[in-house]
Order: structure tokens, then sequence, then C-alpha cells
């Protein structure tokens, strides 16, 4: 547990849990970013414009906080882009067939108590801990 | 402006500062770093290789929305919204469990979830680029898959009687 992050990490994480419920709060919507993301490709009228300037959010306040501490965004992991792609892939079909990722049926599903959360993320907490023990076995963690 | 009018401008601002303030508590939580996320899964070495942060990410985040989710929906509306807009299935269906199983493949290969992937690639982090372009592939190219699906669906349910029955998503 040598890079364990204890503070930092639940920190950030109710700094999510109060982005999630100003989605709630305000826009009576749930903070699923997978979905949101998804839903701009659809291009519904009226649903649109909010997805985007929410996605515009992210990718801002990434680059802002780069802009301050660099080292965030600096401890990646030894994959090759073929391998990355691949995972985006994987990702962007996953979340779209299971209607959603670790913001939506993570934090916000399971708060509301909802069992196809909790499915979810049983089912994709352990194909992912699959994943990585098989990269790590078979490739010594380099893929 | 009337009460019952939902404002868009106000919705606009709303979801701009809520994915500023996301991608703020996920740099900070540690999310952005995808040796932390493949940290969480790994017993290669034991204990030593295991990094329990994502546990404390998760927490953290379902201890402010629980309260305010059994609060706040309680009224009968959002503060910018005529009404909530919240899923409502309860079923366990086996396209629930293969998106899931999908989605953690893909996870646990790149160490990227949705959130701190669009983060990062904001962060011009190369990395990111290439998940997040893959992620908007497989997005697009389920959808285009689903809607021919539900299209056949629906002509497979019309041909029988004649009446076309509206497609269930």
């Amino acid at each position: 547990m040598e890079n364990f992050t204890p503070l930092a990490s639940a920190l950030g994480g109710l700094l999510i849990g109060v982005a999630s419920a100003m989605m709630l709060v305000l826009n009576g919507r749930i903070a699923g970013i997978s979905g949101i993301t998804g839903g701009v490709l659809k291009l519904q009228s009226g649903e649109t414009v909010w997805r985007a300037l929410f996605v515009a959010g992210l990718l801002v306040g990434g680059f802002a906080y780069h802009a301050f501490a660099p080292d965030a965004f600096a401890i990646e992991i030894d994959r090759s882009t073929g391998a990355l792609l691949a995972a985006g892939v994987l990702v962007g079909i996953g979340t779209q067939m299971g209607n959603g990722c670790t913001s939506g049926h993570g934090i916000c599903g399971l708060s509301r108590f909802s069992p196809r959360s909790l499915v979810a993320v049983l089912t994709f907490m352990a194909t992912a801990a699959a994943t990585v023990a098989a990269v790590s076995h078979f490739f010594g963690g380099t893929l | 402006m009337s009460q019952n009018e939902p404002n868009k401008v106000q919705q606009y601002g709303a979801a701009f500062v809520t994915g500023l303030v996301f991608a703020v508590g996920l740099a900070l939580s540690g999310m952005t770093q995808p040796a932390k996320v493949i940290g969480f899964f790994d017993f290669s070495e034991g204990l030593t290789s295991w990094d329990p942060s994502l546990a404390f990410v998760m927490g953290g985040g379902m201890l402010v929305y629980m309260p305010v989710f059994r609060l706040f929906t309680k009224r009968t509306r959002p503060l910018f919204d005529t009404r909530f807009r919240l899923p409502t299935r309860r079923d366990i269906d086996l396209r629930l469990l293969g998106g899931a199983a999908l989605f953690g493949i893909g996870w646990g290969l790149g160490g990227y979830c949705p959130g701190p992937a669009l983060t990062s690639a904001g962060a011009l982090s190369s990395k990111a680029f290439t998940v997040v372009g893959g992620m908007l592939i497989g997005m697009f190219l389920f959808q285009q898959v689903d809607k021919l699906r539900a299209r056949r669906a629906e002509k497979k349910q019309a041909s029988p009687n004649g009446q076309p029955e509206k497609a269930v998503s």
C-alpha cells in the first residue's frame, strides 16, 4: 500500500460528490459521465448543449488543474497506443450498452440503492480486477 | 422569468460548473493517474502492490451524494428545471451485465474510466487522447448498431398484424 493516498482521495471523492449533488439539485439529473458524453453524440434537440457544456467543464477543469499541479496527471502505465485504443473502445461500447460507468452507476446509483447499479458495479469491478490480473500474469504488467 | 419555465441559461451554466468541479475532484482524488486505478485491482504482490485509494474516492462521493439525494428528491422539482429526470428501471438484464463486463475490461486494460479520461484529455495527456478517441468511436458504434437493432425489432413486431408498435428503448 505504498502509493495509498487516503486524504487526497477522500477529499477528491467529496468534491465529486458535491459535483454530482449539484447536477441533481440544480438540473435534476444524474451526473453520469458516460451517459452525458454519449448523449452529445446522439444530437437530440434540447439535450445537446447542456451535455456538451458539462463535458467542456471537465476538459477545462483538467486543463486548469494541470496548469497548477501537473503531477496529478503524471503517473501513467505501460500500455501501447493499440492497447489504449482498444481500452477506450471497450469503455465506450460497455458504458452505452450497460447504461453507465463509475459515476452514474457507482457514486449516484449506489447512493440511490439502485439494484441495476449495484449489479453493474459488482460486474465491472470484477472484470476490471480480472483484466488487471491477466495483464500482470500473462504480460508482466505491460501491454 | 416564470417559476415554472426551465431557464436554459441557468441549466447550461450549472452543467459547465458541475463539469469543472467534477474534474477538480477527479484530479485531486488521484483517479487521473491510471496507475492508481490499476493499483486498486493489483494484488500481484499482495497488499504491497494494493492501493485502496479508489475506495476512498467512491466513499467520499457517496458520503455527500447519499444524504443530498434522500433529502432533496422529496421536493417536487430541482432549482433550474420543472421536474427531476432520474432513472426508474430496476430490472437486471443481459445487456446491463454484458455492458458492465465490457466496460470493466476496458477500465482494467487502460486504467481510465470516462471521467478521468476526459479530464486528462483536457490536461493534454496523449494517452488520454487515445482512450477518449477510442471511447467516442465505441459509443458511436454501439449507438448505431443499437438503432439498427431497434428498427429491426420494430419491423418484426409490425409485420404479423400490420400494426406498427413503438419500440421500447
